[in-house]
């Protein structure tokens, strides 16, 4: 059987990265949200993730901004890389293969090991319909135990509920049965998480519960909540400020930045930097026309 | 999903079902089953003995063109205009079982098969009809298993490829009128210039012609893929003329025959139109 072939990824296990990828699930929901992620932040295409276990697809480049870049070829699977924020996403546009699914799950798994990132988040939904009534606020998250060490503080300040166990048998009291995680129409994500789990991999699932339909709300809800977290969109205020990370003046230059931006907020209350109208900040991409189909035909009327 | 008066309907969903408990795998018996079944689901690859001898000790086949036609119209294009002329060689045939496949190890009907076909006089280019269904779990290993039969350094691959215009999403209504019309689609290594439009956003392709693409493109090979849109679902004459730019570049590796007549080109297309009894 055919392995995935990674050989286009360049080694970055020297760089402490982070990485968000959508796991094929109800609505889409992880794939547009990472669409407006590599849209936005203008991502580059570092590599193919080749694997017999997705459905072929081809197009010409979702992203396109300009006329010269229209006509790049894309597959299903490609891995896109922010260098400056330290950040790598891996795109999946195809479903899974059914009878392939666990393979799936032990090519990603493998990968995320061999590429060494310092945490990995998944993009996810869920089946709204097959709520418990605890469950009814849209977001949840999960988190495996080697990654809680060092997020538990920002998940506290975030005040995220994470995913509840389910009973195994609804309605039926046995004291043998465990609770268990069940993510109805989330595809490979639970799996992905218990494998992770298993591995000690520090990895995430933030997961939103949603229907099939119009799924653009939804995926801008997931990446804002995803943007709470990780402030992917900080490098993107409009008053243009770069900054690198993890350095002693950046964290000084931010508390004056801070500051000044408080002070600003104080006299325009109007500008806002917080997710008050979020829709604005991510950039839709061009591959997000005609999701329902054509135009209509005049004769119809 | 829910509808407009609350209740829930069960549709189809694009997540993948999750078999919790059944990934177990305990039960031999579904196992045994699971395996058998891919093993008749493989691809096999049936080279003709010349051929066969040029593959030996994992030698790969000389080819600079490898030109595929996926569907019937592509197909007849092909046998009409370049297949005709009785310069080529049937160098062997691809089988690919699966639930709608009608050959396989039973009958061998050459309208419904993959079959390639070599130059006789420049045996680098290499011809594949597929008029079969490529199940989607068989298209990655159909792509891989042909690829790896062909050496890839200055190989450059044309797929053509028909498609229904109601596949094709475009901002302003399409009248019937404009079909059939092309759309090209190619990897980052094809240098040359397509005869057609480039696929505009957000229309995608599937199918075999993706997986080559696909392919083409993690490899590094120069390829590209023409999709003829057309509102004719069966074999039509009017869909295979559209395919007629495309001769201007295959004619450099391979001599192009005068326009078939219409009695050649009514040859192809009846024998697809055989198996549709529904209309007596």
């Amino acid at each position: 059987k055919k392995n995935v072939s990674s050989g286009f990824w360049p080694n970055f296990t020297h760089i402490i990265l982070i990485r968000i990828w959508p796991a094929v699930a109800v609505g889409n929901v992880g794939q547009l949200a990472v669409d407006l992620v590599v849209s936005t932040l203008n991502m580059s295409r570092v590599g193919y993730f080749h694997t017999d276990c997705l459905i072929p697809m081809a197009g010409n480049n979702p992203y396109a901004s300009c006329k010269d870049d229209t006509e790049e070829l894309h597959t299903p699977a490609e891995v896109y890389t922010a260098a400056e924020l330290k950040l790598a996403v891996l795109q999946i546009r195809a479903p899974i293969l059914q009878t392939r699914s666990k393979r799936f799950r032990q090519q990603l798994v493998s990968w995320i090991k061999a590429s060494g990132f310092s945490r990995t988040v998944v993009l996810s939904s869920s089946h709204a319909y097959q709520r418990d009534d605890q469950q009814l606020t849209p977001l949840r998250y999960l988190i495996t135990p080697s990654l809680l060490t060092t997020s538990a503080d920002a998940l506290k300040e975030l005040s995220w509920r994470e995913m509840e166990r389910m009973p195994a048998f609804p309605g039926v009291k046995d004291a043998d049965a465990e609770p268990r995680l069940c993510i109805p129409g989330g595809g490979i994500t639970k799996g992905l998480y218990t494998d992770s789990c298993a591995e000690d991999l520090p990895l995430a699932v933030l997961l939103l519960f949603c229907s099939e339909g119009d799924n653009i709300p939804d995926a801008f809800a997931l990446v804002n909540h995803l943007n709470d977290w990780l402030h992917l969109l900080d490098g993107q205020v409009t008053l243009k400020y770069h900054f690198s990370c993890e350095s002693a003046e950046f964290k000084r230059d931010m508390q004056v930045f801070k500051l000044y931006l408080y002070i600003f907020i104080y006299f325009f209350p109007d500008f806002s930097y917080q997710s008050q109208e979020p829709n604005r900040k991510w950039k839709v991409p061009s591959s997000w026309s005609l999701l329902f189909g054509s135009g209509i035909p005049p004769a119809l009327f | 999903m829910a509808t407009f008066f609350g209740e829930v309907l069960s549709v189809y969903s694009r997540a993948v079902e999750e078999e919790d408990e059944e990934e177990l795998d305990d039960n031999e018996e579904d196992e045994q089953i699971r395996r058998e079944l891919e093993e008749k689901r493989a691809v096999h690859l049936h080279w003709s003995p010349d051929v066969t001898e040029s593959l030996r000790s994992g030698n790969k086949l000389q080819c600079s063109s490898f030109i595929l036609a996926v569907g019937h119209n592509a197909a007849s294009f092909l046998s009409a205009y370049v297949l005709a002329s009785a310069n080529w060689d049937a160098a062997g045939r691809a089988l690919a079982w699966n639930e709608r496949s009608r050959s396989g190890t039973g009958r061998s009907g050459e309208e419904s098969a993959c079959v390639f076909y070599r130059h006789k006089d420049e045996p680098s280019v290499l011809i594949c009809n597929v008029t079969c269904h490529i199940a989607e779990d068989q298209l990655f290993e159909w792509t891989e298993k042909v690829f790896d039969c062909l050496q890839s350094r200055e190989l450059a691959v044309t797929v053509l490829s028909d498609r229904s215009v109601a596949d094709y999403k475009t901002p302003d209504y399409l009248c019937s009128s404009s079909a059939p019309f092309l759309r090209s689609l190619h990897s980052s290594a094809f240098a040359d210039r397509p005869v057609c439009p480039s696929l505009e956003q957000p229309n995608i392709i599937t199918g075999l012609p993706a997986a080559v693409l696909n392919h083409c493109q993690v490899h590094r090979i120069a390829a590209v893929v023409y999709q003829c849109y057309s509102d004719v679902a069966g074999p039509d004459s009017v869909t295979v003329e559209s395919y007629k730019p495309v001769l201007n570049k295959l004619g450099r590796s391979i001599q192009v025959n005068s326009p078939p007549s219409t009695d050649v080109l009514r040859k192809f297309l009846r024998s697809a139109e055989i198996q549709s009894n529904l209309y007596i």
